[in-house]
């Protein structure tokens, strides 16, 4: 198959690459270039890209750079920041799979006469088409499965997750049994085109205005002062000027427009349910009964599954939940299998 | 490269490897081949030996030439808005400002009047561009400037047009001129800032003085001497070359306006170097262009390149006022002093081939997604 592998200049997509070579695949590797800003890391500085094109180099395939600097602004860059100026609590990196990696990126292959397009996350395609779904990856602690959610049999019929079976340990011993210079690259984490020097913080700064906020409690008494009310997030315990005496107190409730951030105890920010919109889903319900999660890393829970006519979703959790901030995606589980997923409404 | 130029280059690669700076017979033998090489440059370029100033290449010597005046002797910069990045960004960098272009991307005269004044120290007005072949009336900059700019010195970065250009004569007027060896057949890492007035500037790059004190470090004799003889072969063979190639050129650009609809040559209303023949091809994006026709055997540019390998979008193109939507499909077609009839029937065979193609797939950057 002529496969085109998405390299990032990380250890999982240079294994994902070597995989595909092993397995007789004709692969072309692709960085694509995203940020022109500055970045940590992800996938684009300079560095990234020399590190991807080395691997590619050692591998024996040849490497191209794409540059979708204007898609990446328009579609997760832009979203990202009206989100948060919403008091929304957006994800991009699954903006990036829904509209770079696994849009853009797939169509650019198809028209290049391209099978598939791999990438290195940890996850798995099972099953047979017309009914594909992502899965878990073997390594639970590293699975990302979550932020694929967004991915229809359709469009999993042209992807490949080589390393979705193995283990990170596996992942960086095969790195270093190859030679890769990317076998020790720490793991990539948090938002790719903010900096840990800069922060969030003047990223957003930069791009719209931040406000003071006041904090009040349940009551409606002023107990506390923010000063980005954009920046305070569902469930946020620290910066909120109320630590101190008295049990841990919780942002329960976010106002954007009334620049108020009410906060309660951990008990009032237990919900029985979430609505979720933009719903993926990649089959029939079923009974309904299915495992959520709501955050990247989060631990799955039991919920049920309520159909709106108006097309969301309404989870019904077993036991009450944490509130889910409005923004996050929520990804529906059977057991191991994506069954969908969708973002939490207010 | 030319072979003459490698065969030229070979034995100052082995044999004849001394410093040219040394004190004995090796060193002599070496340094008398870059004198030679500067004749030859300076014979090329209608310069006197003395004015010849071996660089590292055009990046170098437009820098050397930019900052080089600024550093000497102050005062304000302007450069037209379509140079390379060689020249951009150092003019840039020390506050210049930018001359507007018109939609052929010629220097619009009447705003470098408007912009220079007694307080110029330099203007920087390329020969021709390196995306478009655009060639500029570098003898009408050069009266704006003696007659508005009186303290000006005038630099042109010739890089792209040495091939193609009786450079001799159309860079007289300039103070300060630019060119790099790989250009003409010569190897990569060797080039010449002409400096006609050395007090113009002041040196960049400080060490051992080797060139006359305006540029130090050991010089590349390899490269240099390797330079001299491509560029020999150049300017002797210039006429015969550039009639043939532009006809080559002219072929090709009417072969893809005819086959392939939405093809437009980019400043085919003026005088263009013969060896870039640039359209824009509506409704594709050059990135996957490139990679169609490299499979082809057609190995093709868009605008230019960035350090990650990246394309970007075309700051020459812009300031034409050529639309976005149209500039992503930016294509560069270049020729050489080898090019053949058999290269534009095979670029006249893919080209269409892999525009169609990726025609029937949708194109997300105007259909927006």
């Amino acid at each position: 198959m002529k496969v085109l592998s998405a390299m990032s200049g990380g250890v999982d997509s240079s294994v994902a690459t070597a995989l595909l070579v092993a397995q007789g695949h004709d692969v072309v590797g692709v960085t694509m270039k995203l940020w022109g800003g500055d970045s940590d890391t992800g996938c684009c500085s300079v560095s990234d890209v020399d590190d991807a094109r080395r691997a590619a180099q050692l591998l024996g395939v040849d490497h191209l750079v794409f540059n979708f600097g204007d898609d990446f602004a328009r579609d997760v860059v832009g979203p990202y920041v009206l989100a948060h100026a919403g008091g929304l609590t957006p994800n991009p990196c699954i903006e990036c799979n829904r509209h770079l990696k696994f849009d853009r990126l797939l169509a650019r292959a198809d028209s290049l006469g391209f099978d598939a397009v791999a990438t290195g996350h940890h996850a798995r395609v099972v099953g047979a088409p017309p009914s594909l779904r992502i899965a878990r990856g073997r390594d639970r602690a590293k699975d990302q499965s979550y932020v694929l959610y967004v991915l229809d049999s359709a469009r999993l019929e042209k992807v490949l997750l080589p390393i979705g079976g193995l283990t990170k340990q596996e992942v960086r011993a095969h790195a270093a049994q190859l030679g890769l210079p990317t076998a020790a690259k720490p793991d990539s984490q948090d938002v790719c085109f903010i900096t840990r020097r800069d922060g969030r913080r003047r990223f957003l700064g930069e791009r719209i205005p931040l406000r003071p906020g006041r904090v009040i409690d349940r009551h409606g008494a002023p107990v506390g002062a923010v000063d980005a009310v954009e920046l305070v997030t569902i469930g946020q315990r620290k910066g909120l000027g109320v630590a101190g005496s008295g049990q841990p107190r919780y942002a329960v409730d976010v106002d954007v427009a009334g620049a108020t951030v009410t906060v309660g105890t951990a008990d009032e920010l237990q919900s029985g349910s979430v609505r979720v919109g933009d719903v993926v889903l990649a089959g029939e319900l079923g009974t309904g009964d299915v495992l959520v999660q709501c955050s990247a890393h989060g631990a799955p829970k039991p919920g049920h599954l309520h159909r709106r006519p108006d097309g969301d979703v309404v989870v019904r959790w077993l036991t009450p939940q944490r509130r889910v901030a409005p923004g996050q995606s929520v990804v529906f589980y059977d057991g191991d299998l994506v069954v969908g997923g969708g973002v939490a409404l207010s | 490269m030319r072979p003459e130029a490698v065969e030229a280059m070979l034995p100052f690669l082995s044999e004849r490897f001394a410093n040219p700076s040394g004190a004995h017979a090796m060193a002599r033998d070496a340094r008398r081949a870059i004198d030679e090489a500067r004749d030859v440059m300076a014979c090329v370029l209608g310069a006197a030996p003395g004015q010849i100033v071996f660089t590292s290449g055009g990046t170098e010597s437009d820098n050397l030439a930019v900052l080089g005046v600024h550093d000497r002797r102050g005062g304000t910069l302007a450069c037209s808005s379509v140079e390379h990045h060689a020249v951009l960004d150092p003019v840039l960098s020390r506050g210049g400002r930018l001359v507007r272009v018109d939609e052929h991307g010629v220097i619009d005269l009447d705003a470098l009047i408007d912009m220079v004044d007694g307080g110029t120290a330099l203007v920087s007005v390329m020969l021709a561009n390196n995306e478009t072949g655009a060639v500029q009336p570098l003898a009408d900059v050069a009266k704006v400037v003696r007659e508005h700019a009186p303290h000006a010195v005038l630099h042109t970065d010739a890089v792209q047009g040495f091939s193609w250009l009786d450079v001799h004569e159309l860079t007289s007027e300039a103070d300060l001129v630019s060119i790099s060896a790989h250009k003409f057949g010569g190897p990569k890492g060797a080039g010449v800032l002409v400096v006609r007035d050395p007090s113009v500037l002041t040196a960049r790059q400080l060490g051992g003085g080797q060139e006359r004190d305006v540029r130090s470090g050991t010089h590349n004799v390899a490269s240099i001497v390797a330079m001299a003889r491509a560029a020999e072969l150049t300017a002797a063979g210039r006429e015969t070359t550039v009639a043939r190639v532009v006809a080559l050129r002219d072929r090709l650009a009417a072969g893809l306006v005819d086959v392939v609809p939405g093809v437009v040559v980019t400043a085919a209303e003026i005088e263009r170097t013969a060896g870039i023949c640039h359209v824009c091809v509506e409704g594709v994006e050059s990135e996957a262009l490139l990679y169609l026709l490299e499979k082809r055997g057609v190995y093709a540019s868009a605008a230019s390149s960035c350090s990650s390998g990246a394309m970007e979008s075309s700051h020459v193109l812009a300031a034409m006022g050529v639309p976005r939507d149209l500039a992503i499909g930016s294509l560069r077609l270049s020729f050489g002093y080898a090019s053949t009839d058999a290269d534009v029937d095979l670029a006249l065979e893919a080209i269409p081939a892999a525009v169609e193609r990726l025609r029937l797939f949708t194109a997300p950057a105007t259909a927006g997604s």
